[in-house]
């Protein structure tokens, strides 16, 4: 497969009065062309950060790129002069939010939202900017487009609204579509619904999708590959079902004994993974994780772990991975015993 | 929509109907016979003849219903001081003066203060920010009349830039008008820029970057529009606190308007232009308020839908 | 990278818990202090406002001169030694009479914040609090007389009653209630309905119970901001009375009527006589209003910018 786009070692460092937050700390994974990954962790690991500093779109003002390559088509968006990285946004790589409730103008048309994309990057006359968001809105499943134009967004529902921001996203035809928690704000029927439009889309156009999200259900349903983040950095990442059948890291092990199954025996309570995440102000000179890990060694808190390669395309970053820690493992207790 | 500005009617209507109603009651109450106040005794022939024009030989209620009467056919009725004259005259020799002073004054006052916050907004934090907040301090800390007096004192007597006082051409018409529109401005800014502010961090103007549209479509287009929603609102009360503020201002300046002849009718206990400047003035802000809702109602598409007024 | 065999032992579980940091318990008033202290502008406008008051006692007391004794022969004196803040054109002395008319005006501002406020949280307390239709009868009237042009009921009102330091004070309370009422009924009605005061209901807790403990503590804070700027604009407003002749009658002066009696020194050069009343009128108003902002984001963080 081609590959569309390469995040290599990112850093995004915010300003605050307390000093710098380092909230990305060396990401890196590789988007194919029309595939679908999805890049998972709880609230402030920094996935979101992530996402929008592929779009460029934090104000200098409150962060910064500060380290890393993140190459598409040739070039180094993390370099891109700001007036070429707005002929991309939403040409080349669109994104949509949480809740268009918010991520929509209340008081300009839906119409006028979608078209304004459509009129700024391609630079065709309204009529024809009218023909492709009816396309557009037809598309992503919205009955009567042409009335639907004029209307704002406190006239549509929920999930008609989700619909909306992607049609917005989807309107240029762009190579990457990155979604964070597109599907957190709705109810479980929208949710299946949304995730399914997704698929459709993807098949329609070879869309590759980055989708950001802390469901899990979500990433079993639609992702080919998962980057699971911890504290500003990729703990593992590997192809779905490794990742769900095999996980190594005892973090990704936490996160999928936290989620509810259905062939779960149900007299084995839902175990979370206990303590917060770490400040990330003066994040901990070792794996960030070994505060909360319950198989910690001293080597955790001491250095950083390197990443081990586990088949053609699992990776984790976890010194349990090493030689020397299976020994002692297998001697006390096994790990894998979750 | 139809039956919210019906609704927003009748209220308007029901309104004038009470500040009319009260302002002839209150004048009635005043103590003492208007002909009275001037300290000469009248004969009574004439006292007899004066009542009888005034309608004050007739039971107050009776009064009252050709007062109104009177209204509908927009007749203020004689002015007390000088029965020459009537109220409907004065207005229309002091209006059109006050009208174009205060025109001037609520145009100049929005467009500063509406640039001045937004100005502030993008540059939050900086120079700029800091100068019109001090504008904006300024303006609701000083009263409108030691302002006036400093615009005299500096740009009219002592650089001669302007005429001190009077009317007549646009030169005019500066001062009183930087005067009145003053406080607006402190209060336009100051809004403004808090509700760009708070629109600039929303999550639509992420959207909209996300689109790559430009900063300037971004602010002009998505961020000043909802910005400024709050600010029409306020209209009413702006257009209330200049045209009050122009009675004041009016007096320093010398200018021949409504302010004029309302503080003469004061002075003079005319009650007759008191209770009809008050209606008419009344009437014309009551109007503006109604027609600010309806235009309210018609920019924000979310009120439509709603058909009321939103909560704070 | 090498690292030592011996690290690979199992981590001590010692001082984790280190990480959670204690915060201390502060009460609301507390904390709006705390805010409130680390707002520099507001407390200006605390200390230049306590300032005021104590001069507005003083300051009288302390000059040697009488606020209302004429002398042609000391007339239209600038400032010195004699005269602090020099004479007028009847030859009294400014600084006795500005402090003077500091009484007046600060006298009018308080007593009619304060009646507004009595006014304004029974009238939108006890709507808001009934709600339903005795509410929509309430406000309804409360939207009428909202509607009013202020300034011109207040002179009206003037008028008939005739100026003087009562009047004024009545007539500024006679409509300055309203915004109060409908600015407290909004925060009854909003709190009335909120989640906790539900839960309170629900474990069975007596109205006055859920009013003392959840509806006064949680609507205090918005109403003394409010308080707080409406002492500015009844000063301003009686300034503005006196302006149009409506004011406080001669002897007594306030800041209003001395910066009327003053307006004519722009053009003679006295500028004293118009200086300090207006002067004291702007830093009273400056104060009131930076000290209600620094209250209004005090006790409410969520608006601080």
């Amino acid at each position: 497969m081609e590959k569309l786009l390469e995040v290599d070692g990112l850093q995004v460092a915010f300003k605050t009065h307390g000093g710098p937050i380092q909230a990305v700390r060396g990401v890196s994974f590789t988007l194919h062309k029309g595939e679908t990954i999805a890049i998972v962790g709880e609230s402030g690991c920094g996935k979101s950060v992530t996402a929008k500093s592929i779009m460029r779109l934090i104000p200098e003002h409150i962060g910064k790129i500060v380290g890393g390559k993140m190459l598409f088509q040739g070039k180094d968006l993390a370099q891109l002069p700001e007036k070429e990285m707005r002929e991309m946004r939403g040409s080349q790589i669109s994104m949509i939010f949480q809740d268009a409730m918010t991520s929509l103008n209340p008081t300009i048309s839906i119409g006028e939202q979608i078209m304004e994309g459509i009129i700024r990057h391609q630079k065709v006359p309204r009529s024809e900017a009218k023909r492709q968001a009816t396309e557009i809105l037809q598309l992503v499943g919205i009955a009567n487009p042409e009335s639907r134009l004029k209307q704002y967004l406190h006239q549509f529902s929920g999930g008609m609204r989700q619909r909306i921001m992607i049609a917005i996203a989807l309107v240029c035809k762009p190579a990457i579509l990155i979604a964070d928690e597109p599907t957190t704000a709705l109810d479980v029927t929208i949710q299946a619904q949304i995730i399914e439009l997704f698929q459709t889309i993807q098949r329609k156009t070879g869309v590759s999708i980055i989708m950001i999200t802390h469901d899990l259900g979500v990433v079993a349903k639609i992702a080919d590959r998962v980057n699971v983040m911890y504290a500003g950095k990729v703990v593992e990442s590997g192809p779905v079902r490794e990742i769900f059948y095999n996980p190594q890291h005892p973090y990704t092990k936490g996160l999928l004994s936290s989620m509810p199954r259905l062939d779960a025996d149900r007299n084995i309570p839902l175990s979370p993974i206990p303590g917060t995440p770490p400040d990330l102000f003066a994040p901990p000179a070792g794996c960030a994780f070994a505060a909360r890990c319950e198989y910690a060694l001293e080597v955790c808190r001491a250095h950083q772990p390197e990443e081990t390669q586990l088949g053609s395309k699992h990776v984790v970053s976890c010194w349990l991975q090493d030689p020397r820690a299976k020994k002692l493992t297998t001697a006390q207790q096994s790990p894998t015993g979750t | 929509m139809l039956s919210f500005i019906l609704r927003r009617f009748v209220s308007m209507i029901v309104t004038l109907w009470l500040i009319i109603t009260l302002t002839f009651f209150l004048m009635h109450a005043a103590p003492g016979n208007p002909f009275e106040k001037e300290g000469k005794g009248l004969p009574d022939a004439v006292a007899a003849n004066l009542n009888a024009f005034y309608n004050l030989d007739k039971p107050l209620i009776v009064q009252y219903g050709l007062y109104l009467q009177n209204l509908v056919k927009f007749d203020l009725g004689p002015s007390i001081a000088n029965s020459s004259d009537s109220v409907n005259k004065i207005i229309a020799r002091g209006f059109p003066v006050s009208f174009q002073l205060g025109l001037v004054a609520i145009l100049f006052a929005i467009v500063t203060g509406i640039a001045l916050g937004v100005v502030a907004a993008l540059r939050h934090n900086r120079l700029i920010d800091y100068v019109a907040m001090v504008i904006a301090v300024i303006g609701i800390s000083v009263p409108s009349f030691v302002l006036a007096s400093l615009l005299i004192k500096y740009l009219a007597v002592e650089w001669k830039l302007f005429p001190t006082a009077t009317w007549g051409t646009w030169q005019h018409v500066v001062l009183p008008a930087l005067a009145l529109a003053f406080s607006p401005i402190a209060i336009i800014a100051r809004l403004t820029r808090t509700n760009m502010l708070e629109v600039l961090t929303a999550e639509y103007i992420e959207t909209a970057r996300a689109k790559g549209l430009s900063p300037a479509t971004i602010v002009f287009k998505h961020a000043l529009r909802n910005a400024i929603l709050p600010v029409v609102t306020l209209l009413g009360a702006l257009i209330a606190n200049i045209l009050t503020g122009s009675f004041v201002i009016e007096k320093i300046f010398a200018i021949p308007g409504m302010g004029k002849y309302f503080v003469a009718g004061i002075n003079n206990r005319d009650y007759s232009v008191i209770m009809g400047t008050t209606v008419f003035y009344s009437t014309l802000l009551i109007f503006m308020m109604f027609v600010v809702d309806v235009l309210y109602s018609i920019i924000d598409p979310r009120i439509k839908f709603h058909g009321k007024e939103r909560e704070g | 990278m090498i690292v030592s065999d011996e690290l690979f032992t199992p981590m001590r579980k010692d001082n984790l818990s280190a990480e959670a940091i204690v915060r201390p318990q502060l009460t609301y008033w507390q904390e709006a202090w705390l805010r409130l202290r680390g707002n520099k502008l507001a407390l200006a406008g605390l200390v230049i406002i306590i300032i005021l008051g104590v001069m507005a006692i003083a300051g009288p007391i302390i000059s040697p001169h009488d606020y209302a004794k004429q002398s042609m022969i000391t007339k239209n004196q600038p400032p010195s030694a004699e005269n602090w803040f020099g004479t007028d054109d009847f030859g009294r002395d400014v600084f006795t009479r500005v402090w003077h008319g500091a009484r007046i005006s600060l006298f009018v501002g308080l007593m009619a914040a304060l009646i507004d406020f009595f006014i304004g949280v029974l009238y939108g307390g006890i709507a808001g609090y009934l709600g339903g239709r005795v509410d929509n009868i309430m406000m309804r009237f409360v939207d009428i007389l909202y509607g009013l042009p202020y300034l011109l009921v207040v002179i009206l009102l003037m008028v008939v009653m005739g100026s003087g330091l009562v009047t004024i004070i009545v007539a500024l309370s006679a409509t300055g209630w309203i915004g109060m009422a409908r600015t407290v009924r909004g925060q009854v009605l909003q709190m009335k309905n909120s989640e906790y005061v539900l839960a309170a209901k629900t474990m069975g807790a007596k109205p006055f119970y859920i009013v003392r403990k959840h509806l006064l503590p949680n609507t205090i804070g918005i109403i003394i901001v409010y308080v707080t700027l409406s002492v500015p604009s009844a000063i301003f407003a009686e300034a503005f009375l006196s302006f149009l002749g409506l004011g406080i009658q001669a002897p007594m002066a306030s800041w209003g009527t001395m910066a009327n009696d003053g307006l004519p020194t722009i053009l003679s050069g006295h500028w004293w006589r118009l200086f300090f009343p207006a002067f004291f009128i702007s830093m009273t108003m400056l104060a009131f209003n930076v000290l209600g902002d620094g209250l209004r984001d005090a006790f409410d963080p969520k608006t601080r910018r």
